[in-house]
């Protein structure tokens, strides 16, 4: 094989997850009273905006998130002293991913130093050598970046816009076709024909939001095609402090997000649900330890519970580097820990709703029928109890995603977050925050951070907003409302 | 009520104790102090000699919890979970690495901490609750929609962006106010302006749209309807119904963060180089100064527990029917 695959802590977490979710997705697909909130998510608009954004990013993740060491070129064959000679296989002690292979000329072309984004020049003056022998202080030349252009300040510009346009076409096609895919399936569905399912989907008419989800997907895909086009040539995000380019960085800090948003509420949940429950349907002593219990870790600043911990996890994983051979297994290790702790102190959150929720739950006739039945206590929490707290699980998964990839910026500047050579928006904001200074300003990496970083949450955010209206039994009515005062107006304009 | 503040106060000692067990555990029992001192003196070619001069310098030479080779009461309380943990009740925190006495650092960087919290915290209130009680008053128009857009938006960039935004304009654009720093006196005001602003504007979205949301709950119900249907104006309805009865849920989650001011903000404080306990604490993280933080811990968790009493008495001043007991 020419390469060995690496399976890392957080890889398998990811593996589960996604296992869960497509078992659930089986699951909930059969069952009506279970799909209907799913579709109420399915015609808001904003959902569905922020799920198609979440997805890409998650795609992104995913390809991140194969690892594998690449095998080494074979090195002459070591002499033994008897028999022939045995070429041993040796792979890289780096761990790669399948996006660095996706992306290997981007990571491959290295610079010196700082450059602006699509530059042909470095940033910074240096004293070069002329053809004549003489030397100057002057921008040199960037290895990669513009390198096939024959005169740079000429021919510049129209190799920028040749590069935008075309990719931009490039992009334009495939969505086309992508529109196409996806009003062939609308038009299978509801059994018209394409063209009558596309005039439907522009004219706003499906009950999916259609139209908005193409129109993002729109730009999306030129903005990706100009990218991609660009990037062939230049370093479109520029490059940072040793040369790396910021798109590929920016690219993989999306996975250290997306792991620090969903593998925390994935390990805390556990915890949550079972004392949570526990808690509500025992009471008594159960309930006064339980709430003893979270209050106590409650009352502990999260930050600086944060921060002690993973001051004591550094110690541990310097103590003990034989368990971590590869400084990749170190950082995700570190990533593992900080997902821990962080769900340590955002448990007791879900833990007091889902105790609320049983409290109230034991009470019901349903459940009180169970008793009288001889049903016992964990039939009754599992097929009683637990499926009917799952919404307010559901919520607070999503609702604390975006809270917690926030989190990780802050807690990586604090010195406490992810290992600072693993990539993640908090250490580029924070390499990027020490060139504030300059003159002129480095603002690159932090404009990249920013904006990946605000593309990623917003689509959080509305995604987990729709979810919460759909699920919610309490906003329901008010979305209700809001529906019938909508139609009331439309119908008055009529 | 007095008798209930004192239950109260009772019922926070054993959590008191919890958190100290927390972080004891955390602190010493996790890693041993042995390690702590390899840690702090470089991992390698550290000689036994130096770990134990470093151990009893700072007090770490003793067993944890039972010191067998005492007498009497030292047994108890001649180890490390007395000398370093249970102390803290009298704040007895010890010194810092560098030397200095830890409480007195505290009491001193209290004002600076408190002097740029509080502002943003009040003038933040109030910009808070007034755009939230306008997007109701809009509410299902243009002004509600757009607003509530914004604020979506507003919430999903991270504080950083906002603080280094602000520096970067107010500070060295346009030269306004020093980008960081901080001084005693009536001079301090130009310090505290920036940071102030920018808590202000960083938590302006998640605020603002929680607030309009305890609005409209309170706007459906049906006493506002009532207060409608009697012929009050709709400004007389929002500021004499809704407002004050909107004030019991905005009141549980600010009267909490009061205590809170003290500390300041980690972010901020650090950001701006402001003296406080927050870029106190920070500063403590990077150097690793176990002792610091370890204090810095209790404290914090004596500041909650502070807020959590002070939220249920704010109750029984702005809501009639909550009574203590």
């Amino acid at each position: 094989m020419p390469f060995q695959t690496v399976i890392l802590w957080t890889d398998c977490l990811i593996y589960l997850l996604v296992a869960v979710v497509a078992a659930t997705v089986v699951y909930v697909r059969g069952r009506e009273h279970l799909l209907a909130p799913w579709r109420r998510v399915g015609h808001s608009a904003s959902g569905m905006v922020g799920l198609t954004v979440l997805l890409l990013f998650v795609a992104v993740g995913l390809l991140d998130s194969l690892h594998y060491r690449p095998r080494l070129p074979a090195s002459a064959p070591a002499a033994t002293v008897a028999g022939p000679p045995v070429a041993k296989v040796v792979y890289a002690a780096e761990v790669r991913s399948a996006l660095d292979a996706l992306l290997a000329p981007l990571r491959a072309r290295g610079e010196k130093t700082y450059s602006a984004p699509l530059a042909t020049q470095l940033f910074a003056m240096e004293t070069v050598e002329r053809a004549d022998g003489t030397q100057a202080r002057d921008f040199p030349r960037l290895k990669y970046g513009g390198a096939q252009l024959k005169d740079p300040a000429g021919d510049w510009a129209a190799s920028v816009a040749r590069g935008l346009l075309g990719g931009a076409a490039a992009g334009a096609v495939a969505w086309f076709l992508l529109a196409l895919c996806i009003a062939a399936v609308a038009a299978q569905r509801s059994g018209l024909s394409i063209r009558v399912a596309w005039d439907a989907i522009w004219r706003g008419d499906t009950a999916t939001p259609w139209r908005a989800v193409l129109l993002v997907l729109l730009l999306l895909c030129t903005l990706a095609g100009a990218t991609a086009a660009l990037a062939i040539n230049y370093h479109v995000l520029g490059t940072d402090k040793v040369g790396q380019d910021v798109l590929y960085l920016t690219l993989k800090s999306i996975r250290t997000a997306l792991v620090i948003g969903t593998l925390t509420t994935l390990v805390m949940l556990p915890f949550a649900l079972a004392m949570g429950i526990a808690a509500g349907y025992f009471g008594g002593w159960v309930d006064d330890v339980i709430q003893y219990l979270y209050t106590t870790l409650n009352s502990i600043p999260g930050v600086l519970l944060i921060a002690a911990s993973v001051l004591m996890m550094q110690v541990f994983i310097d103590r003990h580097a034989e368990l971590f051979p590869t400084a990749a297994q170190r950082a995700d290790v570190r990533l593992l820990v900080l997902c821990l702790i962080l769900g340590i102190t955002s448990w007791t959150g879900l833990c007091r709703l889902l105790r609320g929720e049983a409290l109230k739950l034991k009470e019901l006739e349903y459940i009180q029928a169970a008793h009288a039945f001889g049903v016992r206590h964990h039939r009754v929490i599992s097929r009683h109890i637990l499926p009917n707290v799952m919404h307010i699980v559901l919520i607070s998964v999503v609702m604390e995603f975006s809270g917690l990839v926030l989190a990780e910026a802050v807690l990586s500047y604090v010195g406490v977050g992810v290992d600072p050579s693993m990539n993640s928006f908090g250490t580029m904001i924070n390499n990027a925050r020490l060139e504030m200074a300059r003159e002129p300003m480095v603002w690159w990496s932090l404009a990249a951070a920013f904006v990946f970083m605000v593309t990623l949450v917003l689509a959080a955010n509305l995604f987990a907003d729709a979810v919460r209206d759909a699920f919610d039994p309490r906003v329901r009515t008010g979305a209700a409302l809001r529906l019938r005062a909508k139609a009331l107006t439309r119908a008055a304009a009529a | 009520m007095i008798a209930y503040i004192l239950r109260r106060l009772l019922y926070a000692i054993p959590i008191l104790i919890g958190v100290n067990v927390v972080t004891f555990g955390l602190f010493f029992l996790v890693n041993t102090p042995d390690d702590m001192a390899r840690m702090q003196l470089g991992v390698k070619r550290v000689t036994p000699e130096a770990i134990a001069g470093w151990k009893q310098e700072r007090g770490y030479d003793k067993p944890l919890l039972y010191n067998d080779k005492a007498a009497g009461s030292a047994r108890l309380t001649d180890t490390i979970f007395f000398e370093k943990s249970l102390r803290m009740f009298v704040f007895d925190f010890g010194r810092a690495d560098d030397g200095r006495d830890i409480a007195r650092e505290i009491r001193l960087r209290m004002g600076p901490s408190l002097a740029v919290a509080l502002p943003s915290f009040i003038v933040g209130l109030l910009i808070y609750i007034t755009c939230a009680l306008a997007f109701a008053f809009f509410r299902a128009s243009y002004v509600d929609f757009w607003g509530v857009v914004a604020c979506v938006i507003a919430m999903s960039v991270s504080s950083m962006f906002y603080i280094i935004g602000g520096q970067y304009l107010i500070g060295k654009l346009w030269h306004l106010v020093p980008i960081s720093g901080y001084t005693g006196g009536p001079d301090a005001w130009r310090f505290i302006v920036l940071p102030a602003a920018v808590g202000v504007i960083s938590s302006f979205g998640a605020s603002t749209r929680m607030y309009r949301t305890f609005f409209l709950e309170e706007i459906s119900k049906d006493y506002v309807r009532t207060a409608r249907a009697k012929g009050l104006a709709e400004s007389a309805v929002l500021f004499r119904h809704v407002l004050k009865n909107a004030m019991i849920p905005i009141l549980t989650g600010v009267v909490v963060a009061i205590p809170f001011l003290f500390i300041g903000g980690l972010i901020t404080e650090s950001f701006f180089g402001i003296p406080g306990l927050g870029s106190y604490t920070i500063d403590a993280i990077n150097s690793q100064d176990f002792v610091v933080v370890r204090s810095m811990v209790f404290i914090g968790s004596l500041l909650y527990i502070a807020g959590l009493l002070l939220t249920d008495i704010s109750y029984t001043l702005v809501d009639p029917r909550v009574r203590l007991s």
